[in-house]
């Protein structure tokens, strides 16, 4: 599992994350060495131990996870993932759009899951730095997603300035 | 009518060149057919029963003729030279071939048009009244605000992936006729007690298996917050709504399952953190798109009126005309003229390429190039001179284009049903045509007043029936397709939901269904009452007696 590739900051590189609990009757009381990232029950139930640990931790959400489960937490978390089971489940989008914004959660944010190049411009709006797609999904073409679009009319967490504030301030300049 | 500006261009011509890679991407089969399809739908491209149906987005139901020349010279090319108005403003293409969509995207943008979240489950085109900025009772012309919002909801990267498809309705006049209710938020505009604009928050309406009509969620939101306060409600329905039932994943459903007090502090919470969001909008944006919908340059009324009231007068077929399909304007000497697209022999909301560029010549000739699209599948030139009128009747008479029955019993809303749609369970447009056929007596017509006769080819509801006066719904029986009828829906401020009347019927029944219901409405009818008004006030018992009691054919139920 570890070293496989991820889009993180708009660049493919080895992942140094271990997710844990992502297969049915995985044994989740030994937990591995190195950067791990727990799904949130398992979270809630081993925090002290978790922390104690003393190494990179993160947690990952499930689409119905609550954000606000690990709020006061997340000055603690290296990184948060949300999970996208199927990638038209887009609870995952509102999941990330407050983490950021009513959390204030500033870490890595990734998507993982049934997630593919045609979603990465959408999942980097609401927040997301970080992805890792299904294997059969080439990481590197997806990179040219981020581009599909020069300009956004609405504000959202990449950039909360909706393209109206824009023109405004353009006529300004002009006027 | 809005105009883009290079950035709207821009946008759109990227979204072309993403759609053109992924169709590219679909075709050599790097995308399946499940990843596709979300994408496609997006665009407005479903896979139906014969090719593609396509269905292009006419933003809150404002046409220039431009535009109409373009969607005529596509039809041309890319499908069979006519296209479908449905009851959301959009017209429909039903024979394109998938690999020639981003080819009509690109054309589509050249007139500043798109099928952007035409369908899939996303925020649709946001539709509104079809006499916006013409009518006499508005509170303001809600096409700025139906911009606005149509921009916000464009592309909007938390709601793309929605539970299910959501659509947003404005209405800014006294009378609604966006049946307003029935929508998965309803903005209503309206002054406070301090004078000030904002929307009264109307939220859960839907049509559907479930019809349920929208709960009040604010009473007063400050116009400068409504894409704020959509945002919120669109949050708490994407966070909650229900995925794993289709037929339950509508917002209506999560309103009524929270209860509206849940559900609205739930949008509240949210909506509270949103106050200083850039998203806000300002007095700067509101001025530059209402700039764009300021009134033409109308003519200063002018005394030789008398031979339009002379034509009134002396003209039978004409002052009839005149009596159902034109409209009051709040311009003196001006009027709004319904161009109907329910005639005998072709499906209701269908035209043809040459019709449209010939009402696209209409509105340049009688109006300054504007055409709107209303939720019955008729077309409107809003702004008609008077004096005008008689002669715009002698040319469209000939066209097909005047049938006088807007509001009567021959003006059908109908969806394409089985003939076209692969989720029909029944066929709509044969019995859309026998109707129109058993009722060609414009006399009787005339005589029977006012009725809006809806048909639903399923229970998707694309016809309205839940609000018709008379609904008809299509449904299947062991493989077989039955209609079932509802009496006593209405749109409107009252809106209501139809009830059914018995069991369903076979196709053949129909017109003698429809005209027993009629006849029992002209039997009890009181002064001027409407066929609805006749329904609420006796009950649905006398017109369900004279149509099963009448022999045992009719009373084969399924
Ligand atoms: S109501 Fe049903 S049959 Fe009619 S267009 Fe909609 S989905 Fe198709």
């Amino acid at each position: 599992m570890p070293h496989e590739r991820v889009i993180r900051h708009g660049r493919v590189e080895p992942d140094a994350w271990r997710f844990v609990g992502l297969d049915e009757g995985e044994d989740l009381q030994a937990l591995p060495h190195g950067a791990i990232v727990v799904p949130l029950a398992v979270w809630k139930a081993r925090r002290d131990a978790l922390l104690a640990r003393l190494e990179p931790l993160g947690v990952w959400l499930e689409p119905h996870d609550e954000p606000g489960e690990i709020a006061a937490d997340l000055p603690r978390l290296a990184l948060v993932a949300v999970r996208f089971p199927k990638f038209t489940d887009g609870r995952g989008y509102s999941t990330a759009s407050l983490l950021r914004r009513r959390y204030r959660y500033a870490g890595e944010l990734r998507a993982f899951g049934d997630i593919g190049r045609d979603q990465l411009f959408y999942l980097a709006r609401v927040g997301f730095d970080s992805y890792r797609l299904p294997e059969h999904r080439d990481p590197e073409a997806a990179l040219a997603a981020f581009g599909d679009f020069s300009l956004r009319y609405q504000g959202s967490v990449d950039d909360p300035v909706p393209l109206f504030r824009k023109r405004a301030a353009v006529e300004v300049r002009h006027g | 009518m809005y105009r883009y500006d290079e950035h709207d261009r821009k946008i759109i011509a990227e979204r072309v060149a993403q759609f053109r890679d992924q169709t590219r991407r679909f075709l050599a089969g790097e995308l399946s057919e499940d990843e596709f399809r979300p994408l496609r739908l997006q665009n407005g491209l479903y896979i139906q029963r014969h090719a593609p149906m396509y269905r292009i987005a006419v933003p809150y139901g404002v046409l220039g003729s431009r535009q109409l020349r373009k969607l005529a010279a596509i039809t041309r090319r890319y499908d069979r030279s006519y296209g479908h108005f449905t009851t959301r403003h959009n017209l429909q293409l039903n024979w394109p071939r998938l690999e020639d969509i981003p080819d009509i995207l690109a054309e589509l943008a050249e007139v500043e048009m798109h099928s952007v979240q035409t369908s899939g489950n996303d925020v649709r085109n946001i539709t509104t009244d079809h006499f916006a900025g013409i009518a006499a009772d508005e509170i303001a012309d809600p096409r700025p605000y139906a911009e606005i919002v149509r921009q916000w909801a464009s592309f909007h990267p938390e709601f793309a992936y929605l539970p299910r498809k959501f659509k947003i309705a404005v209405n800014a006049s006294a009378e609604d006729r966006t049946v307003l209710k029935l929508h998965d938020i309803g903005l209503e505009l309206r002054r406070n007690d301090a004078g000030e604009l904002g929307f009264r928050v109307h939220a859960g309406g839907g049509m559907g298996r479930t019809p349920i009509l929208a709960e009040v969620i604010r009473d007063f939101v400050p116009w400068r917050h409504v894409l704020t306060y959509c945002e919120s409600i669109l949050r708490v329905y994407n966070r909650y709504g229900r995925r794993d039932n289709i037929w339950k994943a509508r917002i209506k459903i999560l309103v009524k399952t929270l209860g509206v007090e849940e559900f609205r502090a739930r949008v509240e919470e949210d909506w509270a953190e949103l106050q200083d969001s850039q998203n806000v909008i300002t007095d700067a944006e509101y001025a530059r798109v209402a700039a764009h919908f300021a009134p033409p340059a109308y003519e200063p009324p002018s005394d030789d009126d008398q031979a339009f009231a002379y034509a009134v007068a002396s003209d039978r077929a004409f002052a009839r005309w005149v009596g159902r399909n034109v409209h009051a304007h709040k311009r003196p000497g001006y009027a709004a003229v319904t161009l109907s697209l329910k005639r005998a022999g072709t499906p209701p909301g269908d035209i043809t390429a040459d019709e449209m560029d010939l009402v696209a010549d209409l509105a340049d000739r009688y109006g300054f190039g504007e055409v709107r699209v209303t939720h019955e599948q008729n077309l409107v030139l809003p702004d008609v001179r008077e004096r005008d009128l008689h002669d715009l009747w002698q040319r469209i008479r000939g066209a097909r284009l005047a049938t006088p029955t807007v509001g009567l019993v021959g003006d059908i809303i109908s969806c394409p049903g089985g003939d076209l749609c692969s989720l029909a369970n029944a066929k709509t447009l044969p019995i859309a045509e026998a109707l129109l056929q058993r009722f060609e007596d414009l006399d009787y017509q005339h005589d029977v007043g006012e009725l809006d006769l809806n048909i639903s080819g399923c229970m998707n509801s694309c016809g309205h029936h839940h609000v018709g006066h008379i609904g008809i719904l299509g449904v299947d029986k062991n493989g077989s397709e039955w209609y079932q009828v509802t009496i006593g829906g209405r749109q409107g401020r009252e809106a209501a939901l139809g009830h059914v009347i018995g069991p369903s019927f076979a196709a053949a029944q129909m017109p003698e269904v429809v005209e027993k219901l009629i006849a029992t409405y002209l039997e009890h009818r009181v002064d001027a009452e409407r066929f609805v008004d006749t329904v609420e006030r006796i009950g649905i018992a006398p017109f369900k007696t004279r149509v099963y009691g009448a022999g045992k054919e009719l009373a084969r139920a399924a």
